[in-house]
């Protein structure tokens, strides 16, 4: 399964700041794994036991609201990472993600990467690095949508 | 790099009535009007080039245009302006029925000087009420399209209720062109993408190598696009970009649309991206 992975992932922009044998260590923690459209991923306060790499198809992050239901916040496309809550601690989900039309991904076990950023501090950083840009675009994509760009003076403050 | 067809600076600051010949609401508060004089007409415009509009007893704003004319048009050569009513001007020609008349000086500023594309990919990137200037650069690619490689429209507004020209976006995306649409908030039957425009650029199929790039929206947007542009390998040279600031005259008399060197209703509104980057940058001017 780790050749499959790596096979998989190899070529991949995201990677590409690793050493071959950090690559080969993370992808021995991955899986593929295939969710069906609209096949919920993750659910809010659930355990961030994992995280993705999404090969194929897109995912709708959301987060239920009363009275409103499941509200998307962002879609995540191909190339995009799912999932950072399991960096920190308490390792829960703050929003939920559906797959939004079929899903091909690679599934990392998110315990396990951990330990191995415990016991292998240069792969701890490696991940740190390789994380802390999904984060910060996260961010920064996050607060251009609060500026409201496209409001007119009349919608600002309004839904 | 874009060009500019300022009328005789003797005629440019009288109104020519142009009487409007249909109008369509594209949302709750942006309409495209098509306006015609047949007696005498103003010069062609170019797309990426505007015209001010005036809405008589009321007042003068800046419109781009937002279509290009019909070669069936014969020389009364309709101009197509989509507007949003934000203000005492627009809400008043925003109002404006089939058969009133409409004032308009132009063609003013340049153009987005869509045929120096050619033999390259297309990338449009059009955020709000920015979809409106670059609809001629797609139908004048359209029009030729084997000229072009690959065609590329990234659309970003607050609401699906806020995007414009929903009917042709389906016919575009028929069309041999790669359209992606994304909304900031999106409503519960929306299940398209939800975020910022310059997320899409990423996935978009084109060569950056070989790519000519325009966009056109609030300048947050327009600089957070050129970024991902840049990061994909796109040269500064190659992507353009729309800069409005106050015009009034439309010819580089009064000053109003100053931007440091630049007088926009003159060397704008259409400019490169490496002219433009230090200017958008800059906290005041």
């Amino acid at each position: 399964m780790t050749g499959e992975v790596l096979t998989r992932v190899m070529n991949l922009p995201f990677f590409a700041g690793l050493t071959a044998e950090h690559l080969r260590q993370l992808c021995e923690e991955g899986r593929a794994a295939t969710y069906r459209p609209g096949e919920r991923i993750f659910a809010e306060d659930g355990a961030a036991d994992r995280f993705w790499l999404i090969d194929t198809g897109s995912v709708a992050l959301d987060l239920r609201v009363p009275g409103r239901g499941d509200q998307i916040i962002e879609t995540l496309v191909a190339r995009s990472v799912l999932g950072w809550s399991w960096l920190h601690p308490p390792y829960r989900w703050q929003f939920g993600a559906v797959a939004r039309e079929r899903l091909d991904a690679i599934a990392f076990d998110a315990a396990a990467v951990r330990n191995r950023c415990d016991a292998d501090p240069a792969f701890g950083y490696a991940m740190l690095r390789l994380f802390t840009p999904v984060i910060t675009e996260r961010l920064h994509a996050t607060r251009l949508r609060l500026l409201d760009l496209y409001a007119t003076s009349a919608q600002v403050g309004r839904p | 790099m874009s060009t500019s067809t300022a009328p005789a600076v003797a005629g440019a600051a009288l109104p020519h009535p142009y009487l409007v010949v249909s109008r369509r609401v594209d949302t709750d508060d942006t309409v495209t009007l098509e306006l015609t004089n047949d007696v005498e007409p103003l010069p062609a415009f170019a797309p990426g080039q505007f015209a001010m509009l005036t809405a008589f007893g009321v007042g003068e704003v800046p419109i781009s245009l937002s279509g290009l004319p019909s070669p069936a048009d014969g020389p009364a050569r309709r101009l197509t302006h989509t507007l949003r009513a934000v203000g005492a001007v627009t809400r008043a020609l925003y109002a404006a029925a089939p058969g009133a008349a409409i004032g308009v000086r132009g063609p003013f500023g340049t153009s987005w000087d869509v045929g120096s594309a050619a033999g390259h990919d297309v990338v449009i990137v059009a955020g709000g009420i920015g979809l409106a200037p670059v609809r001629p650069v797609l139908q004048a690619v359209l029009a030729e399209r084997s000229r072009y490689g690959d065609v590329v429209l990234l659309v970003g507004a607050r609401t699906p209720a806020d995007l414009l020209y929903t009917d042709e976006l389906l016919r575009w995306g028929a069309a041999d062109v790669q359209v992606g649409v994304t909304v900031d908030r999106p409503s519960d039957d929306w299940t398209g993408h939800v975020g910022v425009v310059p997320a899409l650029i990423p996935n978009a199929r084109f060569d950056p190598a070989r790519s000519v790039a325009f966009v056109c929206g609030p300048e947050v947007m327009m600089r957070f696009t050129a970024r991902a542009l840049l990061d994909r390998g796109l040269p500064a040279s190659r992507l353009r970009v729309s800069l409005e600031r106050n015009m009034r005259c439309g010819v580089g008399w009064c000053g109003h649309c100053q931007l440091g060197p630049l007088l926009l209703c003159r060397d704008g509104p259409v400019i490169d991206y490496a002219r433009a980057a230090p200017l958008m940058e800059l906290r005041e001017l």
